[in-house]
């Protein structure tokens, strides 16, 4: 049998013997080193994700500034810290979705198969997407600073705001997670998790006050955990005092991470 | 006990489906080991349970000494398992895929990348190590995919259908590497549903359907206890087949075996000279025949005979099936 593709020594194939499998830590970097190269490989992931935060904020700039605020500029200072929440929060879809894509193609059952830290997958997948969090973050906060927005908070405002983000988009992704292993493609991720991600952002304060709301809306609008957040960005950003509102997001991101941690958890553990 | 894998009354349930349905293998170290059945007999499922993927209902599986179950994790550091679905980053380069296994499975990142380049040259993919796996054909796939399993040594391979869907080549390829690997002293525990690569590859079989081990032994063993040689010949007028089953009846009573071919038939014959016999029958008959062979029975042949049924359907001509 001609076998000109493959090396007729056996030896390359022959190998030493198995090494003490990865410390927990190292297998989550090692995870997340390849959710880097794929948004290296796939640089799209990254388009797909900033340029829908950057035609949102340049369309409620300008088509809205002025109605909503008087001028764009004055309303830049409100709207910003909030698209970043609404931004932030549409992209922790991806982690279900990069879920779902790895059960669909076996790639979990491989990772299931070998000798590491269980939960190190779904880790890595997360530090992977925190990096994308960021990269949006930092676009959105230049887009605005060249559209006129200056937080009074200054750089610390800026990044406590963005600490707070990044914390509730990570309690966030566990549901997601869990919905990707629910769903039977990522399309389904996709669609079923838009369902709830458009009242959750939408009905809140990310883009008006309370005040005009009729008092049903009012209801629901404050007791929305994204109101809380953007509230809590904003005053950060600016300097104000945000203890309250930081306190609530901190509260609802630990109950999300303390119920839908576990659970996700099981289910990767559970056979499929 | 030395055995490398080792289950007793194997039950896995899904829903109403029984998909092991009692399952007894005794696999011994050091071999190549093949488990033949049709799709849905419960190959992968065994595959599954015994990489702990899946939690048997009932019985218990020894791999390599250790319960799947109780010792799941000692069970994954001693095998690897390549899945019947290339389970690669099709994002990654081959390159990157197997570092990361690499990384993974505990070797340091020069050692990764190492055994990477190693892997790949040796696989005969270095051309496309730097290429991400989706531009990779199936039977570069199916290589980049066993290399993954192979970049530390496991004492256990589990091979789900190595070549199913693989053209002639790249099944030659994959049947050249699984010798490659039994040779360097790694058990391979494969599963297919081609009667050929088991007879080529596998020291020992077992036959599953439903479930169940319906035979055992080496492919010899298995052929010769359906029994004596067979005579296969082909016809060259399908529509004779019944006259010629005639002829088969008046020389050798009971000696047809069953075929999924109408134009082909095995009879069983104790002696070359009652093949004669029956072939100078069949002229007499004026029943044209195309070729004919003797010989032992084919696993074709036995696995009809153990199942009632056959073992791969032939898809491309669904009017030629006979029934049993």
């Amino acid at each position: 049998m001609s076998n000109d593709a493959i090396s007729p020594r056996g030896e390359a194939i022959v190998m030493r013997a198995r090494p003490q499998p990865a410390s927990a830590l190292s297998a989550v970097a090692t995870l997340a080193w390849r959710a880097m190269l794929k948004i290296k490989h796939v640089p799209f992931q990254l388009f797909d994700v900033t340029i829908t935060p950057i035609m949102f904020t340049l369309l409620f700039t300008y088509m809205f500034g002025g109605a909503l605020a008087g001028s764009p500029r004055v309303y830049i200072q409100y709207l910003l810290p909030g698209i970043l929440v609404q931004t932030i929060i549409f992209i922790t879809v991806y982690t279900g979705v990069g879920i779902n894509t790895d059960i669909q193609k076996g790639l979990f059952d491989r990772f299931r198969s070998l000798p590491m830290w269980q939960p190190a997958p779904i880790l890595g997948a997360l530090v992977g997407d925190l990096f994308r969090y960021s990269v949006a973050s930092l676009l959105i906060i230049v887009l605005g600073l060249g559209l006129g927005f200056r937080p009074a908070g200054g750089v610390v405002g800026v990044l406590a705001a963005f600490g707070l983000v990044l914390v509730f988009a990570f309690a966030l992704s566990w549901i997601w997670i869990i919905f990707g292993m629910v769903v039977k493609t990522p399309e389904s991720v996709m669609t079923t998790s838009f369902l709830f991600l458009m009242p959750l952002t939408f009905a809140s304060n990310i883009f008006v006050g309370l005040e005009t709301m009729p008092g049903w809306l009012r209801a629901v609008v404050r007791h929305n955990p994204v109101t809380h957040l953007a509230n809590a960005s904003r005053n950060l950003m600016h300097g104000a005092s945000a203890g309250t509102d930081t306190l609530w997001v901190l509260g609802t991101s630990a109950a999300i991470v303390a119920i839908a941690g576990p659970v996700a958890m099981r289910m990767y553990r559970r056979e499929r | 006990m030395d055995n490398a894998v080792e289950t007793v009354g194997l039950v896995k349930v899904f829903g109403r489906t029984r998909a092991l349905d009692g399952l007894d293998l005794a696999i011994r170290r050091g071999s190549v080991y093949g488990i033949l059945g049709p799709n849905g007999a419960g190959k992968t499922t065994a595959m599954r349970v015994l990489t702990t993927l899946l939690r048997p209902t009932e019985g218990r599986a020894l791999v390599l000494g250790h319960d799947v179950v109780r010792e799941a994790a000692a069970v994954r550091r001693k095998v690897s398992l390549t899945g019947q679905y290339a389970s690669v980053d099709e994002e990654l380069t081959g390159h990157e895929n197997l570092v990361l296994l690499g990384r993974l499975l505990g070797l340091s990142w020069g050692d990764a990348r190492g055994r990477a380049t190693e892997l790949m040259t040796a696989f005969g993919l270095a051309d496309a190590a730097a290429q991400q796996v989706r531009t990779y054909s199936g039977g570069m796939r199916r290589r980049i995919d066993i290399a993954g399993s192979l970049v530390t040594r496991p004492e256990l391979l589990f091979l789900d259908e190595p070549t199913t869907g693989l053209d002639p080549r790249s099944r030659n390829q994959v049947w050249e590497l699984v010798r490659h690997i039994a040779a360097s002293g790694t058990t391979v525990l494969l599963t297919t549903q081609y009667l050929e690569e088991a007879d080529r590859l596998a020291e020992r079989l077992a036959v599953i359907d439903h479930g169940r081990v319906i035979a055992e032994g080496t492919s010899r063993d298995l052929k010769a206890s359906i029994g004596s040689n067979a005579l296969h010949f082909h016809l060259v007028d399908p529509a004779q087949r019944a006259a010629a089953e005639a002829v088969v009846a008046a020389v050798v009573p009971d000696g047809l075996l069953p075929q999924t071919e109408v134009a082909s038939l095995a009879v069983k014959v104790p002696d070359a000279a009652l093949a004669a016999d029956l072939i100078g029958a069949l002229a007499r008959a004026s029943i044209r025949i195309k070729d004919f062979s003797l010989g032992r029975p084919s696993l074709d042949d036995v696995f009809f005979a153990l199942t009632g049924h056959a073992a791969e359907a032939k898809a491309d001509d669904p009017a030629s099936k006979v029934g049993p």
